[in-house]
Protein backbone atom coordinates (compact mmCIF):
# COMPACT_ATOMS: atom_id res chain seq x y z
CA UNK A 1 0.00 0.00 0.00
CA UNK A 2 1.47 3.50 -1.29
CA UNK A 3 1.63 6.25 1.40
CA UNK A 4 2.42 9.80 1.51
CA UNK A 5 4.29 12.16 3.72
CA UNK A 6 4.46 15.62 3.33
CA UNK A 7 6.99 17.85 5.14
CA UNK A 8 5.76 21.11 6.39
CA UNK A 9 8.46 24.09 7.00
CA UNK A 10 6.80 26.74 9.14
CA UNK A 11 7.78 30.17 10.62
CA UNK A 12 7.79 28.11 14.52
CA UNK A 13 8.72 24.85 13.33
CA UNK A 14 8.37 21.21 11.24
CA UNK A 15 5.36 19.27 10.74
CA UNK A 16 5.19 15.67 9.04
CA UNK A 17 2.09 14.78 7.59
CA UNK A 18 1.44 10.79 7.00
CA UNK A 19 -1.69 9.01 5.08
CA UNK A 20 -2.20 5.84 3.23
CA UNK A 21 -2.73 6.13 -0.43
CA UNK A 22 -6.51 7.59 -0.42
CA UNK A 23 -5.04 10.89 1.35
CA UNK A 24 -8.13 10.86 3.13
CA UNK A 25 -6.96 10.57 6.50
CA UNK A 26 -4.17 11.90 8.10
CA UNK A 27 -1.83 12.03 10.93
CA UNK A 28 0.04 14.89 11.59
CA UNK A 29 3.55 14.72 13.45
CA UNK A 30 5.04 18.00 15.05
CA UNK A 31 6.16 20.56 15.81
CA UNK A 32 10.12 19.16 15.31
CA UNK A 33 12.09 22.19 16.48
CA UNK A 34 9.62 24.33 17.87
CA UNK A 35 9.89 28.03 17.70
CA UNK A 36 12.41 27.83 14.67
CA UNK A 37 11.91 28.85 11.04
CA UNK A 38 12.22 25.92 9.30
CA UNK A 39 12.82 27.59 5.49
CA UNK A 40 12.61 23.96 4.23
CA UNK A 41 12.56 20.11 4.73
CA UNK A 42 13.07 17.60 1.96
CA UNK A 43 14.07 13.91 1.56
CA UNK A 44 16.35 11.97 -0.22
CA UNK A 45 14.88 10.51 -3.55
CA UNK A 46 17.80 8.10 -3.34
CA UNK A 47 16.72 7.03 0.55
CA UNK A 48 13.37 8.49 1.71
CA UNK A 49 13.75 8.19 5.20
CA UNK A 50 16.69 10.52 5.28
CA UNK A 51 15.56 14.30 5.07
CA UNK A 52 17.45 17.41 5.67
CA UNK A 53 16.02 20.48 7.30
CA UNK A 54 16.93 24.03 7.74
CA UNK A 55 16.04 25.34 10.69
CA UNK A 56 17.30 29.00 11.54
CA UNK A 57 16.55 31.78 13.47
CA UNK A 58 17.33 35.79 13.62
CA UNK A 59 18.64 35.18 17.04
CA UNK A 60 20.73 32.33 17.17
CA UNK A 61 21.41 31.59 13.15
CA UNK A 62 21.42 28.64 10.95
CA UNK A 63 20.87 24.51 12.11
CA UNK A 64 21.16 22.02 10.03
CA UNK A 65 18.91 19.14 10.96
CA UNK A 66 18.78 15.15 9.59
CA UNK A 67 16.98 12.19 9.81
CA UNK A 68 17.23 8.82 9.31
CA UNK A 69 14.09 7.42 9.90
CA UNK A 70 11.91 9.89 8.31
CA UNK A 71 11.74 12.62 10.56
CA UNK A 72 10.75 10.62 13.92
CA UNK A 73 14.08 11.70 15.15
CA UNK A 74 16.69 14.09 14.15
CA UNK A 75 20.48 15.16 14.46
CA UNK A 76 22.09 18.35 14.47
CA UNK A 77 24.63 18.95 11.18
CA UNK A 78 26.86 21.23 10.14
CA UNK A 79 25.81 24.72 10.21
CA UNK A 80 29.31 26.54 8.95
CA UNK A 81 28.79 28.20 5.76
CA UNK A 82 31.41 30.17 4.91
CA UNK A 83 31.29 32.13 1.50
CA UNK A 84 34.79 30.75 -0.78
CA UNK A 85 37.42 33.45 -0.62
CA UNK A 86 36.99 37.11 -0.21
CA UNK A 87 33.20 37.40 -0.58
CA UNK A 88 33.23 40.75 -2.01
CA UNK A 89 29.95 42.86 -2.13
CA UNK A 90 26.76 42.68 -4.16
CA UNK A 91 24.22 45.50 -4.70
CA UNK A 92 22.35 46.65 -1.83
CA UNK A 93 18.80 48.16 -1.73
CA UNK A 94 20.05 51.43 -3.29
CA UNK A 95 22.45 50.15 -5.35
CA UNK A 96 25.52 51.00 -3.03
CA UNK A 97 28.07 47.98 -2.58
CA UNK A 98 26.49 45.44 0.26
CA UNK A 99 29.30 43.01 1.70
CA UNK A 100 28.20 39.46 0.99
CA UNK A 101 26.75 38.04 4.44
CA UNK A 102 25.34 34.55 5.52
CA UNK A 103 21.83 34.90 6.77
CA UNK A 104 19.96 31.39 6.29
CA UNK A 105 19.55 28.45 4.13
CA UNK A 106 16.32 28.86 2.11
CA UNK A 107 16.25 25.40 0.24
CA UNK A 108 17.74 22.23 0.94
CA UNK A 109 18.41 19.64 -2.44
CA UNK A 110 19.39 16.45 -1.85
CA UNK A 111 21.19 14.55 -4.68
CA UNK A 112 19.15 12.45 -7.10
CA UNK A 113 22.18 9.34 -6.73
CA UNK A 114 24.04 9.73 -3.58
CA UNK A 115 22.08 9.80 -0.63
CA UNK A 116 25.38 11.59 1.44
CA UNK A 117 25.07 14.77 -1.09
CA UNK A 118 22.95 17.86 -0.77
CA UNK A 119 22.88 20.90 -2.24
CA UNK A 120 22.07 24.41 -0.07
CA UNK A 121 20.47 27.39 -1.48
CA UNK A 122 21.57 30.28 0.91
CA UNK A 123 20.89 34.11 1.59
CA UNK A 124 22.85 35.81 0.70
CA UNK A 125 22.96 34.37 -2.79
CA UNK A 126 24.84 31.62 -3.13
CA UNK A 127 24.74 27.80 -3.57
CA UNK A 128 26.66 25.11 -0.99
CA UNK A 129 27.43 21.15 -1.09
CA UNK A 130 27.69 18.74 1.43
CA UNK A 131 29.24 15.47 0.20
CA UNK A 132 28.52 13.86 3.54
CA UNK A 133 25.17 13.94 4.56
CA UNK A 134 25.32 17.43 5.84
CA UNK A 135 27.99 17.35 8.03
CA UNK A 136 30.36 20.04 5.97
CA UNK A 137 29.20 22.41 3.44
CA UNK A 138 31.58 23.88 0.45
CA UNK A 139 30.65 26.57 -1.75
CA UNK A 140 30.23 26.36 -5.77
CA UNK A 141 31.95 29.43 -6.07
CA UNK A 142 31.77 29.67 -9.90
CA UNK A 143 28.62 30.66 -9.37
CA UNK A 144 29.18 34.03 -7.42
CA UNK A 145 32.01 34.46 -9.36
CA UNK A 146 30.45 34.20 -12.75
CA UNK A 147 30.99 37.94 -13.00
CA UNK A 148 27.80 39.71 -12.44
CA UNK A 149 27.55 38.67 -8.65
CA UNK A 150 28.26 42.38 -7.96
CA UNK A 151 25.35 43.72 -9.92
CA UNK A 152 22.87 40.89 -7.66
CA UNK A 153 20.34 43.07 -5.18
CA UNK A 154 18.13 41.57 -3.50
CA UNK A 155 14.08 41.10 -3.31
CA UNK A 156 12.12 42.37 -0.28
CA UNK A 157 12.33 38.86 1.14
CA UNK A 158 16.39 39.35 1.16
CA UNK A 159 18.67 37.97 -1.90
CA UNK A 160 18.12 34.26 -1.65
CA UNK A 161 19.10 31.45 -3.91
CA UNK A 162 15.69 29.45 -3.61
CA UNK A 163 15.18 26.61 -6.51
CA UNK A 164 17.80 24.38 -7.12
CA UNK A 165 16.63 21.41 -9.90
CA UNK A 166 19.23 18.74 -10.54
CA UNK A 167 18.29 17.37 -14.15
CA UNK A 168 17.50 13.65 -13.58
CA UNK A 169 19.14 13.03 -17.18
CA UNK A 170 22.40 14.62 -16.78
CA UNK A 171 24.35 14.45 -13.84
CA UNK A 172 26.52 17.79 -14.68
CA UNK A 173 23.66 20.16 -15.07
CA UNK A 174 21.62 21.99 -12.70
CA UNK A 175 19.96 25.14 -12.58
CA UNK A 176 19.22 27.38 -9.09
CA UNK A 177 16.75 30.68 -8.98
CA UNK A 178 18.17 33.82 -7.39
CA UNK A 179 15.75 36.80 -6.13
CA UNK A 180 16.62 39.32 -7.62
CA UNK A 181 19.32 38.43 -10.18
CA UNK A 182 17.36 35.46 -12.04
CA UNK A 183 18.11 31.95 -13.38
CA UNK A 184 21.39 29.89 -13.68
CA UNK A 185 22.41 26.55 -15.44
CA UNK A 186 25.66 24.60 -15.51
CA UNK A 187 26.48 22.18 -17.58
CA UNK A 188 29.71 21.17 -15.54
CA UNK A 189 28.20 20.25 -12.42
CA UNK A 190 28.94 23.89 -10.85
CA UNK A 191 32.06 24.57 -11.45
CA UNK A 192 30.82 27.25 -14.20
CA UNK A 193 27.18 28.89 -14.86
CA UNK A 194 25.48 31.32 -17.05
CA UNK A 195 22.83 33.37 -16.56
CA UNK A 196 19.37 31.68 -18.72
CA UNK A 197 17.28 35.22 -18.15
CA UNK A 198 16.98 36.08 -22.25
CA UNK A 199 13.15 36.68 -22.95
CA UNK A 200 12.26 37.66 -19.03
CA UNK A 201 10.91 41.21 -19.21
CA UNK A 202 11.06 43.24 -15.53
CA UNK A 203 9.28 46.37 -15.89
CA UNK A 204 10.13 47.66 -12.81
CA UNK A 205 13.89 47.70 -13.09
CA UNK A 206 16.00 50.06 -15.05
CA UNK A 207 16.79 47.74 -17.92
CA UNK A 208 13.62 45.21 -18.68
CA UNK A 209 16.10 43.27 -20.39
CA UNK A 210 18.68 42.97 -18.28
CA UNK A 211 20.82 39.73 -18.44
CA UNK A 212 20.29 39.54 -14.75
CA UNK A 213 18.02 41.50 -12.39
CA UNK A 214 15.38 39.65 -12.85
CA UNK A 215 13.04 38.60 -9.37
CA UNK A 216 12.34 35.05 -10.25
CA UNK A 217 10.13 33.40 -7.81
CA UNK A 218 10.40 29.70 -8.62
CA UNK A 219 10.82 27.28 -11.16
CA UNK A 220 9.22 23.98 -11.91
CA UNK A 221 10.67 20.76 -14.13
CA UNK A 222 9.02 17.52 -15.10
CA UNK A 223 11.67 15.31 -14.87
CA UNK A 224 10.85 13.40 -17.68
CA UNK A 225 11.65 16.47 -19.79
CA UNK A 226 14.63 18.32 -18.47
CA UNK A 227 14.52 20.88 -20.92
CA UNK A 228 11.22 22.03 -20.29
CA UNK A 229 11.04 24.26 -17.48
CA UNK A 230 8.01 26.38 -15.82
CA UNK A 231 8.77 30.12 -14.09
CA UNK A 232 6.43 31.85 -11.66
CA UNK A 233 8.73 35.71 -11.68
CA UNK A 234 7.30 38.31 -9.95
CA UNK A 235 5.16 38.83 -12.61
CA UNK A 236 4.74 36.94 -15.69
CA UNK A 237 4.71 33.09 -15.72
CA UNK A 238 6.72 31.77 -18.35
CA UNK A 239 7.93 28.58 -20.11
CA UNK A 240 11.75 27.56 -21.60
CA UNK A 241 11.76 24.21 -23.72
CA UNK A 242 15.24 25.18 -24.33
CA UNK A 243 16.64 24.57 -20.86
CA UNK A 244 16.42 27.76 -20.43
CA UNK A 245 18.14 29.57 -23.07
CA UNK A 246 14.80 31.48 -24.21
CA UNK A 247 11.84 32.15 -22.12
CA UNK A 248 8.73 33.07 -23.54
CA UNK A 249 5.38 34.24 -21.56
CA UNK A 250 2.47 31.91 -20.86
CA UNK A 251 0.20 33.72 -18.20
CA UNK A 252 -2.49 33.87 -20.87
CA UNK A 253 -5.54 34.46 -18.65
CA UNK A 254 -4.86 34.24 -15.54
CA UNK A 255 -6.57 37.11 -13.48
CA UNK A 256 -3.05 38.05 -12.28
CA UNK A 257 0.19 36.66 -13.15
CA UNK A 258 2.21 37.69 -10.11
CA UNK A 259 2.65 34.62 -7.73
CA UNK A 260 5.13 32.46 -6.19
CA UNK A 261 4.56 28.74 -6.39
CA UNK A 262 4.34 26.90 -9.63
CA UNK A 263 4.42 22.64 -10.13
CA UNK A 264 4.23 20.11 -12.64
CA UNK A 265 1.60 17.62 -12.63
CA UNK A 266 3.88 14.39 -11.95
CA UNK A 267 2.57 12.59 -15.01
CA UNK A 268 1.48 15.11 -17.48
CA UNK A 269 4.28 17.15 -18.16
CA UNK A 270 2.52 19.98 -19.71
CA UNK A 271 -0.35 20.31 -16.84
CA UNK A 272 0.91 22.77 -14.23
CA UNK A 273 -0.54 24.84 -11.21
CA UNK A 274 0.17 27.96 -10.09
CA UNK A 275 -1.52 30.31 -7.34
CA UNK A 276 -2.17 33.74 -8.57
CA UNK A 277 -1.72 36.50 -6.12
CA UNK A 278 -2.69 39.85 -6.61
CA UNK A 279 0.19 41.92 -6.83
CA UNK A 280 3.24 42.49 -4.89
CA UNK A 281 1.60 45.01 -2.59
CA UNK A 282 -0.65 42.83 -1.89
CA UNK A 283 0.09 39.22 -1.08
CA UNK A 284 -3.22 37.66 -0.91
CA UNK A 285 -5.35 36.17 -3.80
CA UNK A 286 -7.75 38.33 -6.00
CA UNK A 287 -11.04 39.61 -4.56
CA UNK A 288 -10.49 36.70 -1.24
CA UNK A 289 -10.93 33.67 -3.33
CA UNK A 290 -8.41 31.27 -2.82
CA UNK A 291 -7.92 29.45 -6.26
CA UNK A 292 -5.28 27.32 -7.70
CA UNK A 293 -4.84 27.47 -12.11
CA UNK A 294 -4.37 24.81 -14.18
CA UNK A 295 -3.06 24.72 -17.50
CA UNK A 296 -3.33 21.07 -19.10
CA UNK A 297 -1.47 22.91 -22.43
CA UNK A 298 1.56 23.98 -20.41
CA UNK A 299 0.70 27.53 -19.90
CA UNK A 300 -1.55 30.36 -22.16
CA UNK A 301 -4.74 28.36 -20.76
CA UNK A 302 -5.86 28.60 -17.32
CA UNK A 303 -8.65 26.78 -15.74
CA UNK A 304 -9.51 28.13 -12.16
CA UNK A 305 -9.79 25.08 -9.44
CA UNK A 306 -11.98 25.84 -6.59
CA UNK A 307 -13.60 22.99 -5.24
CA UNK A 308 -12.93 22.91 -1.45
CA UNK A 309 -10.85 25.80 -1.13
CA UNK A 310 -12.27 29.23 0.28
CA UNK A 311 -13.95 31.71 -2.00
CA UNK A 312 -14.76 34.41 0.05
CA UNK A 313 -12.96 36.30 2.53
CA UNK A 314 -9.54 34.90 2.10
CA UNK A 315 -6.33 36.90 1.96
CA UNK A 316 -3.33 34.08 2.43
CA UNK A 317 -0.32 34.10 0.40
CA UNK A 318 1.21 31.03 -0.76
CA UNK A 319 4.99 31.18 -0.97
CA UNK A 320 6.89 29.99 -3.10
CA UNK A 321 8.70 26.65 -1.78
CA UNK A 322 5.11 26.11 -0.36
CA UNK A 323 3.02 23.89 -3.12
CA UNK A 324 4.38 20.59 -3.89
CA UNK A 325 2.67 17.29 -6.13
CA UNK A 326 3.37 13.45 -5.13
CA UNK A 327 2.73 10.41 -7.66
CA UNK A 328 0.43 8.12 -7.36
CA UNK A 329 -1.30 7.45 -9.76
CA UNK A 330 -4.17 10.02 -9.78
CA UNK A 331 -1.63 13.04 -8.85
CA UNK A 332 -1.75 14.62 -5.60
CA UNK A 333 -1.39 18.30 -5.73
CA UNK A 334 -0.40 20.20 -1.87
CA UNK A 335 -0.06 23.58 -0.40
CA UNK A 336 0.31 25.60 2.16
CA UNK A 337 -0.18 28.99 2.92
CA UNK A 338 0.57 31.71 4.94
CA UNK A 339 -2.62 31.48 7.26
CA UNK A 340 -1.40 28.19 8.68
CA UNK A 341 -3.33 25.48 6.04
CA UNK A 342 -2.01 22.97 4.37
CA UNK A 343 -4.79 21.40 1.66
CA UNK A 344 -4.29 18.32 -0.42
CA UNK A 345 -6.32 17.37 -3.47
CA UNK A 346 -6.40 13.80 -4.60
CA UNK A 347 -7.03 14.63 -7.95
CA UNK A 348 -4.97 16.58 -9.21
CA UNK A 349 -6.43 19.48 -8.26
CA UNK A 350 -10.21 18.89 -9.08
CA UNK A 351 -10.89 18.96 -5.51
CA UNK A 352 -9.63 20.17 -2.20
CA UNK A 353 -9.74 19.68 1.20
CA UNK A 354 -7.09 20.57 4.21
CA UNK A 355 -4.73 18.26 6.21
CA UNK A 356 -4.87 21.20 9.10
CA UNK A 357 -5.82 24.54 9.37
CA UNK A 358 -3.79 26.06 12.31
CA UNK A 359 -0.16 25.75 11.80
CA UNK A 360 1.86 28.84 11.94
CA UNK A 361 2.67 30.18 8.47
CA UNK A 362 3.43 27.62 6.10
CA UNK A 363 7.13 28.34 4.49
CA UNK A 364 7.84 25.15 2.65
CA UNK A 365 5.96 22.42 1.13
CA UNK A 366 7.63 18.89 0.12
CA UNK A 367 5.87 15.44 -0.45
CA UNK A 368 7.06 12.11 -0.59
CA UNK A 369 5.10 9.24 -2.21
CA UNK A 370 6.19 5.98 0.18
CA UNK A 371 5.86 2.40 -1.25
CA UNK B 1 33.59 26.76 37.98
CA UNK B 2 32.03 29.02 35.31
CA UNK B 3 28.49 29.37 35.25
CA UNK B 4 26.32 30.37 31.94
CA UNK B 5 23.25 30.73 31.60
CA UNK B 6 21.87 30.30 28.02
CA UNK B 7 18.40 31.30 26.52
CA UNK B 8 15.87 28.02 26.15
CA UNK B 9 16.47 27.61 22.63
CA UNK B 10 20.52 26.92 23.31
CA UNK B 11 19.67 24.80 26.18
CA UNK B 12 17.53 22.74 23.82
CA UNK B 13 19.85 22.42 21.36
CA UNK B 14 22.47 22.07 24.13
CA UNK B 15 20.72 18.94 25.66
CA UNK B 16 20.98 20.99 29.02
CA UNK B 17 17.74 21.86 31.30
CA UNK B 18 19.62 24.37 33.34
CA UNK B 19 22.84 26.63 33.87
CA UNK B 20 26.37 24.78 32.57
CA UNK B 21 29.13 24.95 34.56
CA UNK B 22 32.61 24.94 32.88
CA UNK B 23 36.04 25.03 33.64
CA UNK B 24 38.07 27.67 31.57
CA UNK B 25 40.96 27.56 31.95
CA UNK B 26 43.72 30.53 32.78
CA UNK B 27 42.22 33.74 32.03
CA UNK B 28 38.49 34.55 32.19
CA UNK B 29 37.15 36.14 29.45
CA UNK B 30 34.13 36.35 26.97
CA UNK B 31 36.26 34.71 24.30
CA UNK B 32 37.49 31.91 26.75
CA UNK B 33 34.17 31.52 28.40
CA UNK B 34 32.61 30.90 24.54
CA UNK B 35 35.72 28.48 23.64
CA UNK B 36 35.17 26.27 26.91
CA UNK B 37 31.40 26.65 25.87
CA UNK B 38 31.65 25.34 22.40
CA UNK B 39 34.29 22.80 22.82
CA UNK B 40 31.79 21.27 25.38
CA UNK B 41 28.52 22.06 23.25
CA UNK B 42 29.75 21.82 19.73
CA UNK B 43 26.48 22.11 18.61
CA UNK B 44 25.95 25.71 19.65
CA UNK B 45 29.32 26.93 17.10
CA UNK B 46 27.44 29.70 15.55
CA UNK B 47 24.35 30.59 17.31
CA UNK B 48 26.34 33.19 19.52
CA UNK B 49 28.81 33.83 17.87
CA UNK B 50 29.48 34.13 13.54
CA UNK B 51 31.46 31.13 12.83
CA UNK B 52 33.62 33.53 9.99
CA UNK B 53 34.36 36.53 12.37
CA UNK B 54 33.57 35.22 15.83
CA UNK B 55 31.30 38.66 16.10
CA UNK B 56 28.75 38.07 18.62
CA UNK B 57 25.14 37.95 16.86
CA UNK B 58 23.37 40.89 16.13
CA UNK B 59 20.51 39.59 18.48
CA UNK B 60 22.66 38.39 21.79
CA UNK B 61 24.04 40.22 24.56
CA UNK B 62 26.31 39.42 27.20
CA UNK B 63 25.19 40.27 30.76
CA UNK B 64 26.93 39.52 34.43
CA UNK B 65 26.18 41.00 37.55
CA UNK B 66 24.00 43.15 36.34
CA UNK B 67 26.64 44.85 33.82
CA UNK B 68 25.77 44.74 30.02
CA UNK B 69 29.33 43.22 28.49
CA UNK B 70 28.40 43.05 25.12
CA UNK B 71 30.54 45.37 23.54
CA UNK B 72 33.41 44.87 26.28
CA UNK B 73 36.58 43.57 23.97
CA UNK B 74 36.48 39.34 23.79
CA UNK B 75 39.58 39.36 25.92
CA UNK B 76 39.05 41.62 28.29
CA UNK B 77 38.87 40.05 31.81
CA UNK B 78 35.44 38.93 33.06
CA UNK B 79 34.24 40.59 36.62
CA UNK B 80 35.88 38.44 39.41
CA UNK B 81 32.48 36.72 40.80
CA UNK B 82 32.06 35.25 37.51
CA UNK B 83 35.45 34.11 36.99
CA UNK B 84 35.21 32.58 41.23
CA UNK B 85 31.72 31.10 39.92
CA UNK B 86 29.58 33.06 42.01
CA UNK B 87 27.64 35.19 39.49
CA UNK B 88 26.94 33.74 36.10
CA UNK B 89 27.43 34.68 32.71
CA UNK B 90 24.71 35.37 30.51
CA UNK B 91 24.30 34.67 27.31
CA UNK B 92 20.50 36.99 26.88
CA UNK B 93 18.38 37.09 23.32
CA UNK B 94 16.78 40.49 22.46
CA UNK B 95 12.95 40.32 23.40
CA UNK B 96 10.36 39.47 20.88
CA UNK B 97 6.64 38.88 20.57
CA UNK B 98 5.39 42.31 21.64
Amino acid sequence: MSKVRVLVGTKKGAFVLTSDGKREQWEVSGPHFAGWEIYHVKGSPVDPNRLYASQSSGWFGQIIQRSNDGGTTWEQMGNKFLYDGVPGTHQWYDGTPHPWEFKRVWHLEPSLTDVETVYAGVEDAALFRSADGGKNWEELSGLRGHGSGPHWAPGAGGMCLHTIILDPSDAERMYIAISAAGAFRTDDGGRTWKPINQGLRSEHTPDPTAEVGHCVHHIAMHPSRPGTLFMQKHWDVMRSDNAGDLWQEVSGNLPTDFGFAIDVHAHEPETIFVVPIKSDSEHYPPDGKLRVYRSKTGGNEWEALTKGLPQKDCYVNVLRDAMAVDSLDSCGVYFGTTGGQVYASPDAGNSWAPIVRDLPAVLSVEVQTLS
Amino acid sequence: MIRVVLPAHLRTLAGVSGEVSLEVVGDVTQRSVLDALEARYPMLCGTIRDHGTLQRRAFLRFFACTEDLSRESPDALLPEAVARGTEPFLVIGAVAGG
